[in-house]
């Protein structure tokens, strides 16, 4: 008798969500080191979502009349929307000036800045008093005199404008063909909305504290907020790139299907040569921002020397390094150079509303974050990382997809 | 700048406005634009006078329905309160603070906080949903009916007043002093604080009046007063205003916020957003193009030298 052979056909779900494989192996296949982390972190970090949402922000967090502001606000919403627009950046330069090296870069780019402003905005629905209101300046009562509410429009329509520009990618994994061309005609359109609305809110969100002149030290408010904020997230956008396509190299080395090793660092170094005008840029501002404001007295302070900590060692220096990387062609030296710069930008947006605000008052009435709000920030970013990884492992998002062409508008 | 140019502006920046938000507003006249609250109310405070009863913080509890209040008398008793010095909370809209007096050690001096009712306020021009409001007669009132709980305008206001239900998990507010609005939109009506001092601390009146009365008071007794009405200027003027007799900074005031509006730091930013978002397209299609003709002259020149090598 012969035997049966049975082929046996991997279902939708199985091929499109489990990676091919059956239930069984796919959660065998997840059983890893950074997994384990990851369960930790989710088996602290929910309880205690579910905590603040239960009991208020008085007992989860350590904000009080004084300091209305926080982590939630400093890092998950300033520092982190300041990192995300990478994908902007990147799309510009591809999109818009026609550096079209760069397209393999512009996917991984979106998705990184769609989901670092989405878990932007769930960072702040932690923070809101009544989160479940978060449509009232749109729909409800908008207060279109509010530097708040060109932060809260733009920062919306841009989430939408991102995951627009991300669409594409979405249409080839569930192969829809003719949407996706008929979508990317838009992808013009979409780059250059993205362009305004992400010059609109970065720029805002640094205006916000032109309306406290009296509680954020001098060293750090300045007349020139907004375009300080804006050219600090450009170089945080372009660092942030050259980060993750490091890390994407690194952890997702299967799926850049036969990629050269040699375009890659010699796109590391282009974006190391942008990075590094933009830090000058931002260091001649500052320079500029000491000298009209006579604020130079204040540089032999404490809080001068830590202003200087942060302007020095996390700008002034990342850019001579970026700068001689770029000029001897070390892109393992680029890398470094932009770790340090990105974490500059999140520590001066944690500077501008943690360590500088309300610098006057006296320490027992200072601001330190509680142990639940650092939870449930190291919560979101776990989450935001998972999802990453997810849509990476799944999406034609850091190579090309064989069946269609590049989309060149 | 004269009017009518700025009247133009105002209606450019309010169409580019409107244009890209979907109408979402025409930029108002704001009250620095107006000549003025001519019936604008306000209180004058002569902290040479209070005696640190508290009873205004017992009254301002009891007319507001305001959480943990209690007897009368027990304000009066408690003296430890003013061990530390205290600011307005989720439950109490106003407070009274006591300071050294550096001319007579033995008589400390008393000041009363409270929303000081800004001419132009930093929370109003901070909120994103309008919640604030600065009425014709002075009070600038809040609605907890579209607050959103984001708590900018804490962040925002200079005296350090809005404070927050942080211990509500469901429907917190903002909370801060009415100036009792309801009780002076009716004639004769004074705030319940006003009412309460035996002292006659404070003097309720039209704002311009109290102006000339203050500076009266300062002039005919001399030595008794610095000569200083501080909210007269402040950020632009404040409907509650103070006199005292030692220097501000040394009871609890701030001397550094300047004359300046808080809400006009924000215009220069706020005037030049809405033309920007009818430049910027403009400005990324004229890259665009440069990028593409760049490329195509690039493709023409390329053919052309293959077409003259062809042709050797």
């Amino acid at each position: 008798m012969e035997a049966k052979v049975e082929i046996v056909q991997p279902s939708w779900v199985e091929e499109q969500l489990l990676l091919g494989m059956n239930w069984r192996d796919y959660f065998k296949s997840n059983l890893t080191p950074f997994n384990a982390v990851m369960a930790i972190i989710l088996a602290i970090g929910i309880p205690v979502m579910v905590y603040r949402i239960a009991f208020g922000l008085g007992p989860s967090t350590n904000l009080s009349d004084y300091n209305p502001w926080g982590l939630w606000i400093g890092f998950d919403m300033l520092a982190g929307i300041s990192v995300a627009s990478g994908g902007f950046c990147i799309a510009t330069a591809v999109h818009i000036m026609g550096m079209k090296e760069y397209e393999s870069m512009v996917r991984p780019a979106l998705v990184a800045g769609t989901l670092g402003y989405l878990f932007a905005v769930v960072g702040l629905l932690f923070d809101l008093g009544r989160y479940y209101r978060l449509y009232f300046p749109f729909f409800v009562s908008p207060g279109p005199n509010s530097i708040l509410f060109l932060v809260a429009l733009s920062v919306a329509l841009y989430l939408h404008c991102q995951f627009f520009e991300w669409c594409p990618a979405i249409f080839e994994w569930l192969n829809l063909r003719k949407l996706r061309r008929w979508w990317i005609r838009g992808t013009l359109g979409f780059s250059i909305a993205g362009l305004l609305l992400t010059t609109g809110h970065q720029s805002a969100l640094g205006s916000l504290f032109l309306l406290m002149p009296s509680k954020v030290h001098p060293l750090w408010y300045s007349d020139y907020l907004s375009i300080l904020f804006y050219v600090s997230a450009i170089y945080g956008g372009i660092t942030m790139v050259i980060i993750e396509s490091m890390i994407s190299h690194r952890v997702f080395a299967d799926q850049l299907h036969g990629d050269d090793p040699g375009r890659f660092d010699r796109l590391t170094l282009g974006l190391g040569k942008a990075a590094a005008v933009v830090l000058f840029v931002y260091l001649g501002l500052k320079v500029l921002d000491l000298a009209h404001g006579y604020k130079w007295s204040y540089l032999a302070t404490p809080y001068g020397y830590w202003y200087l900590f942060e302007v020095l060692g996390f700008v002034g220096i990342p850019a001579l390094v970026m700068i001689y990387a770029v000029q001897n062609s070390r892109p393992v030296m680029v890398r470094g150079a932009a770790i340090a710069a990105a974490i500059g930008v999140l520590l001066n947006r944690v500077d501008i509303t943690i360590v500088a605000f309300n610098w006057g008052l006296p320490w027992e009435y200072r601001y330190v974050p509680s142990w639940m709000e650092v939870v449930i920030t190291i919560t979101i970013i776990s989450i935001g990382l998972l999802t990453f990884r997810f849509i990476v492992n799944r999406m034609p998002i850091l190579h090309e997809h064989p069946d269609f062409e590049p989309e060149h508008p | 700048m004269d009017t009518s140019r700025r009247q133009f502006m105002k209606v450019v920046a309010g169409l580019g406005l409107s244009a890209t938000l979907g109408g979402a507003g025409i930029a108002r006249a704001d009250t620095h634009e107006l000549s003025g609250l001519p019936n604008q109310f306000g209180v004058l405070v002569d902290t040479t006078v209070c005696i640190g009863c508290r009873r205004c913080e017992w009254a301002c509890k009891e007319w507001n329905k305001l959480p943990n209040q209690m007897d009368l008398k027990e304000y009066q008793k408690d003296q430890n309160v003013f061990q530390t010095f205290r600011r307005t909370s989720a439950d109490t809209y106003t407070i009274v603070n006591r300071f050294e007096n550096p001319r007579d050690p033995s008589k400390p001096i008393y000041v009363k906080k409270q929303c000081m009712h800004c001419y132009e306020p930093a929370c109003a021009s901070s909120c994103f949903v309008q919640a604030f409001t600065k009425r014709q007669i002075g009070a600038v009132t809040y609605d907890p009916a579209v607050c959103v709980g984001c708590r900018y305008c804490m962040a925002a206001c200079p005296f350090e007043i809005p404070a927050y239900q942080y211990y509500n998990p469901w429907t917190p507010q903002v909370t801060k002093c009415t100036f009792c609005f309801d009780r002076i939109s009716t004639e004769g009506g004074v705030p319940a604080c006003v009412a309460m001092c035996p002292v006659e601390t404070m003097t309720f009146g039209k704002r311009t009046d109290l102006i000339d009365l203050a500076h009266k008071k300062i002039r005919d007794n001399p030595g008794r007063y610095v000569n200083h009405l501080y909210g007269e200027n402040e950020v632009g003027g404040t409907s509650w205003m103070y006199l005292s007799a030692v220097p501000f900074n040394r009871i609890g005031f701030r001397t550094d916020l300047g004359t300046t509006p808080i809400p006009t730091l924000s215009k220069a930013f706020l005037s030049v957003a809405s033309p920007m978002y009818i430049v910027f397209p403009a400005l990324a299609i004229g890259l665009y193009t440069f990028a593409k003709r760049r490329e195509a002259v690039c493709k023409e020149e390329i053919s052309e030298a293959l077409k003259k090598k062809e042709g050797k």
